[in-house]
């Protein structure tokens, strides 16, 4: 789940790393099928932390690091998986273009040694491009488990380029990798490959395309082939990219039109046509691939996905697969709202306790009553607040969360629900942006780069934050344990809190389907396209790993964004809250403004000022609400979550209001970050627009309407 | 020897089948040749999602998740 610095917020608006060259050493590409294990051999190699995820499509943007050996600096970039270079999506159109175009010194192909013949269909198209090709056939502790021996040598003389075998998840094995990186670089080896034949009659064509290309461009004998071969296809797009990148004109050349009338013209009478030209290669690659698979695998048990099958059935199993699914999310909460209520209470208190002393502290040195009123209860105790509301949920939920991601459910999430959302005419992939979005709307934005339709993408980004963030999650955690579980504690509290959490988490995603549905009948019309998804294999999560990186990640992620967006809010907010006309503060009037409307909603003039404050970032919403309440109350210090408790209590606070701003919180505008991204994602700010204005109507709505239920009942 | 032509939606769970001809649209077409499926490819279904519409295949030792839409306009032939 994407949650580090470098994944979400602000730097995912400028991280579009295209074609890095390494000026002083070498520069590597990382290819391959989606995953495969780039990002892990990426990862290990240059010790960054790019997210790996057990399903296809986690990486959607290049990323670059620097490694070196033997005193040579090699410059990494992982790339996007990718089935094919002639792809459709957007993430993997970043790959097809850095590996056609980014002209990188070596590009190590990695493959996955449990399904070597589907892999080997994408090392073929990239030795059309380039020579030096490095296969790496990774994942070899799997394909042992499931029986499969492959034989490297064999295979790397079949195809003519360097073989390496390496489990990405130990180190170790990859230092035969960067051996032969560095031996490719350095011309000790020289990767011969040895392409695929096509029929007779297509090489003839391809060697008079070849030589016509050579006598009127000047450019890299390498891509002779590979033009040509696009030239006889057709394909319009890849020809574009190709001539934008390379500087060159092909479509309106008369002498390469004449060549390829004539062509089309002769392949007509053998039965090649425009439709079954691509069908023709991939059989040869695929008649290629499949008699390599044969030479070098040996499988000793046919049935060596057994297991995984077994546990298939039952999590998409037609009763159970759906409610599993709900009581996987179940538990999660579950845990979270039960772990994290002591660590926050305890933080409550240390926090509190330490203001104390500051607050006696700044007295003591005779520091101005307002600076100090400014600094500690404005800009420190709202820092406290949000780090004591805010790291004990994350700390929790988090690596669950990635746990689920790595054993590779998240896939099986989507199968499970295509079918609700292809009836609201979108994609079943959105699920997995979906759950993206729970880490951080902006990164399930950009994520939304998976979903091939251009339309479909569009819902996905409109409708992600009707999932919780990491910014409004733990605030619906606080708000569902201290209210609405109210006086019910321990194990039959927390019970409900959770079926309140997971209501309004259900409610998200009823309200997507409901959305997206509009949406495909009114702006967005169309009719739902195809899905295509592949489920990766279960794999034991690495338990250290996530445990040591979600904490750590997340905590420092937390402290850092409290530091950088609570502090300045909390100083904002307290002048709002202190300066005033004519002894009114402007909270106050603002509130005041706002209140008539936010009644209607069944909220109050405060809480509305607080969303609308906590646009920058949705954390500072609780201690905005909060500071409001205690600027008018007596109360000023908070020892534990239950003192919250009875502050919204003595604010007017009932089951309503609590209800209401749980599905306010779930359903309203998203932050500054996410709407920047969107407008990066979809270029207009129609979209980004729409985006803002859609969650917060249905929020209005939702909530108007609950306080009409209410009124009537009570 | 005895075949049957059918399409791809229409494979029992558990039945094996092979790709006989591929007739979606283009995209769609374009996304299975990546996937391997050529003629003659060897598909077995495995799964079917609790909300219709979609099966998994096993493909190439790999499990592909397809739309019945999709996978309709596959023509497959049973041995
Ligand atoms: N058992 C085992 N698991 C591996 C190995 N290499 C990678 N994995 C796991 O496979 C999953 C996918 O790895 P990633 O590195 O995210 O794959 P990727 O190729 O970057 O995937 P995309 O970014 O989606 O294209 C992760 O859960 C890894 O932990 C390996 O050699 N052995
Ligand atoms: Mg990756």
């Amino acid at each position: 789940m994407g949650l580090t610095k470098s994944s979400m917020g602000n730097t995912l608006l400028n991280s579009n790393i295209k074609f890095n060259k390494n000026q002083n050493g070498f520069t590597i590409a990382l290819a391959g099928n989606p995953n495969v294990g780039k990002s892990t051999i990426f990862n290990s190699l240059t010790g960054l932390h790019q997210h790996t995820g057990n399903w296809p499509g986690k990486t959607v943007s290049n990323a670059t690091g620097h490694c070196s050996y033997k005193n040579t600096d090699f410059l990494l970039v992982d790339i996007p998986g990718t089935y094919s270079i002639l792809s459709d999506s957007q993430e993997e159109e970043i790959a097809r273009d850095y590996i056609c175009f980014g002209n990188p010194d070596a590009t190590v192909v990695v493959v996955d040694s449990t399904c070597l013949e589907r892999n080997l269909n994408l090392v073929f198209q990239i030795m059309e491009i380039t020579d030096n090709v490095i296969v790496c056939v990774n994942l070899l502790d799997e394909a042992k488990k499931k029986h499969i021996k492959i034989d490297l040598n064999l295979l790397s003389e079949l195809l003519g380029v360097p073989v390496v075998g390496t489990i990405a998840r130990k180190k170790k094995s990859l230092n035969n990798l960067l051996d032969t990186i560095y031996k490719v670089c350095n011309k000790d080896i020289i990767p011969k490959p040895k392409k695929v034949r096509y029929l007779p009659i297509i090489e003839n064509k391809i060697d008079l395309l070849n030589s016509k290309l050579k006598e009127l461009f000047n450019i890299s004998p390498n891509l002779h082939r590979w033009i040509s071969l696009k030239l006889l296809d057709d394909e319009q797009t890849i020809i574009k990219s190709i001539e934008s990148h390379l500087n060159i004109n092909l479509s309106n050349n008369v002498s390469i039109n004449n060549i390829k009338s004539d062509i089309e013209e002769e392949f007509s009478h053998i039965d090649i046509t425009k439709s079954n030209f691509k069908d023709i290669i991939t059989s040869s690659i695929m008649q290629r691939a499949e008699q390599i698979c044969d030479d070098v695998c040996t499988f000793e048990n046919s049935n060596y996905s057994n297991r995984d099958r077994k546990i298939d059935k039952i999590l998409t199993s037609k009763t159970f697969g759906i409610p599993i699914m709900i009581l996987f999310l179940g538990i999660i909460f579950w845990i979270t709202i039960v772990g994290a209520n002591y660590p926050s209470q305890m933080l409550f208190s240390f926090f509190g306790f330490i203001q104390e002393h500051l607050l006696s502290f700044a007295n003591y040195i005779n520091c101005p009553p307002w600076l100090s009123d400014m600094l500690i209860l404005g800009v420190f105790r709202t820092l406290t607040w949000i780090i004591s509301v805010m790291l004990p949920p994350m700390a929790i939920f988090f690596p669950l969360f990635t746990f689920l991601e790595d054993l590779g459910y998240l896939p099986r999430i989507a199968f499970n629900m295509d079918g609700f959302f292809k009836k609201c005419c979108c994609s079943g992939k959105q699920m997995i942006t979906m759950c993206m979005g729970f880490g951080c709307n902006a990164a399930g934005v950009v994520g939304c780069r998976i979903i091939s339709s251009p339309r479909e993408r569009l819902m996905a980004i409109l409708t992600n934050s009707f999932v919780p963030c990491n910014g409004r999650f733990p605030f619906l955690i606080t708000i569902a344990t201290i209210f609405i579980a109210g006086s019910y504690t321990g194990f039959t509290g927390s019970i409900i809190s959770t079926i309140a959490v997971l209501f309004v988490i259900i409610l998200g995603i009823f309200m997507t389907l409901i959305i997206s549905k509009i949406l495909s009948k009114t702006i967005l019309k169309g009719i739902p396209s195809s899905f295509v998804l592949e489920l990766p294999p279960y794999r034991k999560p690495q338990f250290g790993k996530i445990l040591v990186r979600s904490i750590f990640d997340r905590t420092l992620f937390v402290l850092g964004r409290a530091i950088c967006v609570a502090a300045p809010a909390g100083l904002v907010i307290w002048i709002f809250a202190n300066i005033g006309i004519n002894g009114e503060s402007l909270l106050n009037i603002i509130a005041n403004f706002l209140n008539p409307f936010a009644s209607l909603m069944g909220l109050d003039g405060y809480i509305l000022t607080a969303f609308i404050f906590g646009i920058p970032a949705n954390e500072i919403v609780l201690p905005i609400i909060l500071m409001c309440y205690l600027g008018n109350g007596s109360l000023v210090s908070l020892d534990d979550t239950f003192a919250i408790g009875n502050i919204l209590v003595q604010n007017g606070w009932t089951i309503l209001t609590a209800i209401n701003v749980m599905i306010f919180t779930c359903l309203h505008f998203p932050c500054t970050t996410t709407l920047l991204t969107i407008k990066k994602e979809t270029g207009k700010w129609k979209w980004t627009f729409l985006s803002f204005i859609i969650p917060t109507i249905c929020g209005i709505i939702l909530c108007m309407f609950t306080t009409f239920v209410y009124n009537i009942f009570v | 020897m005895n075949t049957k032509i059918t399409t791809l939606n229409k494979l029992p769970v558990n039945e094996t089948g092979f790709i006989y001809d591929i007739q979606c649209s283009e995209n769609v077409k374009r996304r299975l040749l990546d996937l391997g499926i050529v003629k003659n490819t060897c598909i077995k279904t495995i799964l079917k999602s609790p909300s219709n519409g979609l099966k998994a295949f096993s493909i190439r030792g790999s499990l592909i998740a397809i739309r019945d839409e999709d996978s309709s306009s596959i023509k497959i032939y049973i041995k």
